[in-house]
């Protein structure tokens, strides 16, 4: 294991997690909405807001994957030494992490049963930039309209169609992020 | 410095209870399973609504605990002593100055803002449990969307009493899929739902957390020919004068006498400060005690 696994935790766990939650929280309860998420700084190539979520979340109960380029040595050392998180495919993940196209097809991932829709998996999106620009969002947690960069449209759409099933995104760049729950209703702008 | 670990929960409990939270939000009405904890007050004081407010309490943030609207009875004064001690967070009576509003039975009545979170305490999470007892069967109802034993018991209250005549914990639609059980607050609170602020639901004998994101759609149930009525009494506070606040009876003597008063004590308060006085009221002064 190399001594990167082991720096870059939260100084003081219990209030470093309180606040990362509540930024992560607010994003998942105002889809589109941008907020700043720090306190963990994971290895690269992994972005210090989806490092920070993973301490806020993860642990030996939720399994985890890692697309393409995260899927590296120093990543999975990380989070094993800080979160104790077993890594998985796809098919068993409850929180992924990757880029768009490292996390496609999305078929991959469990949506959750009709019984137990929360069981579907939450997806870490890691993107170059974040802006309130791009695809309209409309739905829970949004007054009238909301904008997001979103890497596609269809995919999400199609997402949206299964609810209450389905998946529920993270989008994460640097310091920042965003977040579009299955709820949200995606439309071009 | 506390020897509690921040807001009591361990890290472990409130990891989980994070991420039902966020799968609460992601499916708005639909009730997440959790592990609940055994906490240091009996199940139905509220630990539902403690293990949520612990798991999203920052240690900035300012505290509000209300029971049935009051912030001085024993419920809310424990909870709200009990987080002063396990979070050192600050704690307030004044519902604008609260970032987390824990609430047994009422929602304010002053608007919430965007930056607030509003906490209930439920003690039966489960809408349709009154009508049939097997959780599997209740499961498979919300699974297939199958509602129509809800309308049947409200079309009974009519055939019996010709009105709907369930007052509180009144049913609802969330964004139009899953049926709701709004904790037993009184229906005059049902069009309040609609707010700005993240509504967290949380039942710790039933191990079941809901929520509502801001401005999502809450519909009451009824019939076109019998609609939704919000009511309360017929009558204005005799403290402070609201004709729009929703009022407790109050019996004030052994011969009948009666008095209605604010339910919510902060509300009350604060206009009465601010020099409304009921028909039974005096003047405002600072509380020495």
């Amino acid at each position: 294991m190399h001594a990167t696994a082991l720096t870059g935790g939260f100084a003081e766990a219990p209030k470093d997690a309180a606040r990362a939650f509540r930024a992560v929280m607010n994003v998942m309860a105002r889809p589109g909405q941008i907020e700043t998420l720090t306190g963990a700084e994971p290895p690269a190539p992994m972005s210090s807001a989806a490092g920070t979520l993973a301490l806020t979340l993860l642990d030996g109960n939720t399994p985890v994957y890692l697309a393409g380029a995260l899927d590296c040595k120093d990543v999975r050392d990380w989070i094993t030494f800080h979160t104790g998180a077993p890594f998985t495919g796809p098919e068993h993940a409850a929180f992924a992490f990757g880029t768009w196209d490292d996390l496609l097809p999305l078929t991959a991932y469990p949506v959750g049963n009709p019984e137990y829709p929360d069981r579907g998996t939450t997806l870490v999106v890691e993107m170059s930039a974040l802006e309130t620009a791009g695809a309209t969002l409309s739905g829970p947690g949004i007054k009238d309209k909301a904008a997001l960069n979103l890497p596609e449209l269809a995919a999400f759409q199609a997402n949206a169609m299964q609810f209450p099933l389905g998946l529920d995104f993270f989008f994460t760049s640097g310091d920042r992020i965003a977040a579009l729950p299955r709820s949200t209703k995606v439309e071009a702008a | 410095m506390s020897d509690y670990n921040f807001a009591y929960l361990d890290e472990q409990t409130k990891r989980m209870i994070r991420r039902a939270i966020l799968k609460g939000l992601a499916v708005p009405g639909y009730q997440v399973p959790f592990a609940s904890r055994e906490m240091p007050m009996p199940y139905g004081w509220g630990t539902g609504g403690v293990q949520v407010s612990a798991s999203v309490l920052t240690p900035e943030d300012t505290m509000k605990v209300i029971d049935q609207g009051a912030d001085d009875t024993t419920n809310a004064v424990s909870i709200r002593k009990f987080f002063e001690k396990t979070a050192g967070v600050a704690t307030s009576e004044e519902t604008s100055k609260a970032d987390v509003i824990q609430t047994r039975h009422r929602i304010p009545e002053e608007d919430l803002r965007e930056d607030q979170i509003l906490v209930y305490q439920v003690p039966i999470p489960e809408p349709l449990r009154f009508l049939e007892p097997r959780e599997t069967e209740t499961r498979k109802m919300h699974a297939l969307e199958e509602y129509g034993l809800m309308h049947v018991k409200l079309y009974e209250d009519i055939s019996k009493n010709g009105a709907i005549s369930t007052s509180y914990a009144y049913p609802v639609k969330v964004e139009g899929r899953y049926v709701m059980d709004p904790s037993p607050i009184p229906k005059f609170d049902n069009p309040k739902l609609e707010m700005a602020a993240v509504q967290l639901f949380g039942a710790g004998r039933e191990q079941r957390i809901y929520a509502l994101p801001p401005y999502t759609k809450v519909v009451s149930l009824d019939f076109e020919d019998y609609p939704f009525e919000a009511s309360k009494a017929d009558h204005a506070c005799d403290l402070c004068g609201s004709e729009t606040s929703y009022l407790d009876e109050v019996i004030v003597d052994d011969a009948g006498g009666r008095m209605f008063v604010c339910s919510d004590t902060d509300f009350c308060r604060s206009r009465r400060a601010a020099g409304h006085v009921g028909a039974q009221g005096v003047p405002y002064e600072e509380d020495v005690a």
